[in-house]
């Protein structure tokens, strides 16, 4: 049992990669243990049926931080984009879509008010947006014992909101604690405008547009806006790439990383975390542990509730973290036809989610652990940009599926109403349907499909709940709350382990500023750390 | 509870019908929802009891807790200060639980009764607290508040009173040590422990045969003068004994309020129930930190001057307050007037001289005195019967 590393990694997921390159870049022995055996985590790319392949949990990037591809030099690594900027096309089953590109809008349908009722909305929500990034790119503050670092985040979220005005600074503490649809009955009359919108407050979340906090939810998404993204972008050969990119750019920074080493515990000596014991009973020891795991894998399942004191136990079995969206993954045999979509819009992002009550009718289902006969869908046809992932000539439309219960009763492969059809053979079947509701021909097309519930990306990618953020991006689980109250900023409760996923600050969704404020926080702690 | 004329939302004990006959002065109090007397008679001849003969408590309503199955000594070593592997089979350990923010929750006996198997006796209700620190533990965990009646015995005559209903080699039975015989077809579990700082032992029994058990005790203690004694008696013995009160001497930490008003064990002079040595313990980081930066206040027995009970007193120093005291109390048979205080550091170092502010009453006359008093390191009563094996014969 040596300690031939300063800092572990548990998880070569993007934050995991992020965080272990700046502390390599400064220095620090680092060494990365992933359970799977590709580098990624949820950024990965996956084949599902022979010869077709597809980024089988996260489809698009949109908040990818840019200080962290230039520091990760992640292009010259072999970072390449597909695609870049791509539109949402909210789809109509006549064929009347609606196109938001950034801030424009193409529809036939928009009144006028409308139009000007948008352009007010996206300027002032892109100030809040603005003002949510920048306080992204540093730790959260504490409210208690604050210090001067802190106090000056603090001031830099009481400045900015001085800066953004005193309408501007009323309308936005009044919005964040509200429902996107409030907000949007407030603003618009299209029904496709204020879907569209809402999905992107709900997308990920267990939240239906009526639910509290979905502003900050839609904030949130608009992150990107200020990381050089004006739409979603379409990696080459699917995400899997970026986290082969991520990790060629570790290793180059000496960063070492094992895959397919799942580890069984993180290990304390004396109160402090010292290190980790593999599946393989390997023991490993260094002077810090950094999990990008979820806190409830990390906590319950890595270091055991009865290795830490009761009140963080019951903190962290009190977390929410139950995931509700879901993935198909189809094999087509040729490219699909959608009623008066035109073939170089297939390429976008395509969505299903015609007004705001649909919505919130399919989050309804989860509620009670049910799922609705009509979700709401984020398709991608990524073969249209990128068509290495199929045969020639076939194609991949991939969905996130919303909502979809983690756990229907008797489970996923359990009976459902419909005889001889189980839960996940009918689920496919209904969302199947839906998609040819707006692309007629669909169903002769397939050749192969894959349904990914909230249990199988739990399974797949390790994350508890398989949610999205790893813990639900809700107003009581955010910022110096996050992953929960007692272990914030990277730290976690126990000396020596910290923490850099998705399930810190800010929250899930590949963007790489967990990764990268977690390291920061750890080196100016230095020695103390 | 059938419902009549006498129908009150007060629970009784499994002893109320002894102890309500018994009850002359008709001087109730509550006590988690049970009423118990405060005295039956006389407060200080039930005092003199404990001190002089036997003296009987009805302790039933104290919250029991069984905890069980593979893990129920990790969970529970987890869950207190105290280092619970030490506690033998047969053996009773006095311990404080803290919260993770290190101060007390609570404190309370811990019986080990059999392998992983243990009672845990405490001062307010756990069972949430208990089910919190099962997490992620093997353990079962049943409230047996209502299936265990129980009485002290306590003082001089207490084992010649039990010997003498046969509990046979009961005088062998070492403090802190328990046993079990048969009464009646039911078990009966008689441990040498108890609120007092006498000689002393608790029986603990089946609510069934309960009564019969007040029965037989009083018949074998008549000539050893035993004595029901209600809970004046013994809050005037236990402050004598040095014995801390939850919720009168410290607030428990879940309960408080207002920030800063609980206490770390340090705080409350029971570091020698903090095992600091056990890897994980609740309230351990915290603790950590108390080492290393100081506590915010002492615990401090003070020996007062005159006779006057220095009831809610300010301690000062030098003219400014340094502390409050949270029990007082004029002890009979040690004949020292007593407080518990709590002071800011750095004062209640043993042999500190302080001023104890103390306003008294006599004929609706208001009066204030300024007694002179001074830290003492041990309580001032604490017998050698107490420890003896076997106890001896008064
Ligand atoms: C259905 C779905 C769709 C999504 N779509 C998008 C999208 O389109 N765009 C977007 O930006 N985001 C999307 N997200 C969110 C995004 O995927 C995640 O928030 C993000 O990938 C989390 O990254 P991470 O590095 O924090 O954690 P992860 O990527 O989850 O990495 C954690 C790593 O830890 C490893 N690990 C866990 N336990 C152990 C162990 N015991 N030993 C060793 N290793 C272990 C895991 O294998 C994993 O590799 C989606 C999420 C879901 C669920």
């Amino acid at each position: 049992m040596t300690e031939r590393h300063d800092v572990i990694v548990v998880g070569a997921g993007h934050n995991g990669l992020v965080c272990a390159s700046y502390l390599a870049r400064a220095g620090r022995k680092v060494l990365v243990v992933e359970a799977g055996d590709s580098p990624g985590g949820a950024a990965a790319t996956r084949e599902f049926a022979p010869g077709y392949s597809v980024s089988g949990c996260a489809q698009w990037v949109y908040q990818l931080h840019p200080g962290v591809s230039r520091d990760l030099e992640l292009e010259r690594h072999g970072l390449q984009w597909a695609a870049r900027d791509l539109a949402s096309v909210l789809l109509d089953s006549r064929g009347c879509h609606l196109t938001l590109s950034g801030a424009l809008i193409e529809s036939d349908q928009l009144s006028g008010d409308d139009r000007e009722a948008w352009r007010a909305f996206h300027d002032r929500t892109g100030r809040y947006a603005r003002l949510l990034a920048r306080v992204f790119e540093s730790r959260p503050p504490k409210l208690v014992e604050s210090n001067l670092a802190d106090r000056l985040t603090l001031l830099r979220l009481g400045l900015g909101l001085k800066l953004l005005g005193r309408d501007d600074m009323s309308d936005l503490m009044r919005i964040v604690l509200t429902n996107m649809y409030d907000l949007m009955e407030e603003y618009f009359d299209s029904p496709q405008l204020k879907a569209v919108l809402s999905f992107d407050s709900v997308l990920g979340a267990r939240m239906g547009p009526r639910t509290p906090g979905t502003v900050f939810g839609y904030l949130y998404r608009r992150l990107g806006e200020n990381f050089g993204y004006n739409g979603v972008a379409q990696v080459k050969g699917g995400m899997g790439a970026l986290g082969q990119a991520m990790a060629a750019s570790a290793r180059v920074r000496g960063v070492e990383l094992r895959l397919g080493c799942r580890v069984s515990s993180i290990d304390s000596v004396d109160g402090r975390a010292a290190g980790v014991t593999l599946a393989s009973g390997e023991q490993l020891r260094a002077a810090l542990v950094v999990s990008s795991a979820d806190p409830v894998t990390t906590f319950k399942g890595l270091v055991g509730f009865r290795h830490m004191e009761t009140g963080m136990a019951r903190r962290v079995s009190q977390v929410r973290c139950e995931g509700i969206a879901a993935r198909l993954h189809l094999a087509l045999d040729g490219l699909p036809r959608f009623t008066g979509l035109d073939g170089a819009r297939l390429g976008q992002r395509l969505v299903i989610a015609p007004d705001m009550n649909y919505l919130e009718r399919a989050f309804n289902a989860v509620k009670y652990r049910e799922y609705s006969p009509h979700p709401a869908l984020d398709i991608s046809i990524p073969t249209v940009n990128d068509p290495a992932g199929a045969p020639a000539g076939c194609h991949v439309l991939s969905a996130i599926v919303q909502f979809a219960p983690y756990g229907p009763p008797g489970g996923w492969d359990g009976p459902s109403a419909v005889a001889g059809l189980s839960h996940r053979e009918h689920f496919t079947a209904l969302v199947l349907d839906k998609i040819a509701e707006y692309a007629p021909g669909i169903k002769e097309q397939v050749v192969a499909s894959q349904l990914l519930t909230p249990v199988d990306l739990e399974r797949d990618y390790g994350m508890t709940g398989g949610h999205w953020h790893h813990l639900e991006l809700s107003l009581d689980q955010v910022m110096m709350m996050r992953p929960f109250p007692g272990a914030t900023q990277y730290a976690s409760g126990l000396d020596g382990l910290y923490l850099c996923g998705a399930g810190a600050h800010p929250g899930g969704g590949v963007m790489g500023l967990a990764g990268k404020n977690a390291a920061r926080e750890i080196l100016r702690r230095g020695a103390a750390a | 509870m059938k419902a009549g004329s006498d129908a009150t939302m007060m629970l009784r004990t499994p002893f109320h019908a002894r102890v309500a006959a018994a009850c002359e002065l008709n001087d109730w109090g509550t006590w988690k929802g049970y009423t118990t007397p405060r005295a039956y008679t006389d407060m200080e001849l039930e005092y003199f009891a404990i001190r002089s003969t036997a003296g009987v408590f009805d302790l039933s309503p104290m919250n029991k807790y069984r905890i069980t199955g593979p893990d129920a000594q990790a969970c529970l070593n987890r869950m207190v200060t105290r280092d619970v592997s030490r506690i033998g089979v047969g053996r009773v350990g006095y311990t404080v639980w803290c919260n993770d923010a290190g101060q007390v929750m609570d404190d309370g006996t811990l019986f080990h009764l059999g392998e992983n198997d243990y009672r845990l006796c405490a001062f307010a209700r756990a069972i949430d607290w208990l089910h919190w620190c099962a997490l992620g533990f093997d353990v079962s965990i049943v409230d047996e508040s209502d299936e265990v009646a129980a009485l002290a015995v306590q003082g001089p005559t207490s084992c010649a009173t039990l010997l003498a209903m046969g509990l046979e080699g009961l005088e062998q039975l070492k403090p802190f040590g328990l046993t079990h015989f048969s009464f009646e077809g039911e078990t009966l579990m008689v441990s040498r422990t108890g609120f007092t700082g006498d000689l002393g032992y608790e029986l603990w029994i089946a609510p069934r045969q309960a009564e019969l058990l007040w029965d037989r005790l009083f018949a074998a203690g008549e000539p050893y003068l035993i004595k029901p004694f209600g809970s004046d008696a013994l809050d005037l013995a236990r402050i004598e004994a040095g014995f801390l009160q939850a919720g009168v001497d410290f607030v428990p930490a879940e309960s408080a309020v207002r920030s800063g008003r609980s206490r770390s064990p340090f705080e409350l002079g029971l570091a020698w129930l903090v095992s600091m040595d056990k890897p994980v313990f609740n309230g351990r980081r915290a603790l950590q930190r108390e080492q290393a930066q100081g506590s915010r206040y002492r615990f401090a027995l003070l020996d007062v001057d005159g006779n006057k009970p220095a009831h809610h007193s300010f301690i000062l120093s030098r003219g400014g307050k340094v502390g409050t005291v949270t029990s007082a109390a004029w002890c009979p048979t040690a004949k020292s007037n007593v407080a518990f205080a709590q002071l800011e550091m750095p004062h209640g170092a043993v042999g500190e001289e302080l001023v104890a502010e103390i306003y008294y009453q006599r004929e609706l006359q208001w009066t204030r005195v300024l007694a002179p008093c001074r830290v003492i390191g041990s309580p001032v009563f604490n017998p050698p019967r107490r420890r003896a094996v076997p106890p001896g014969a008064f």
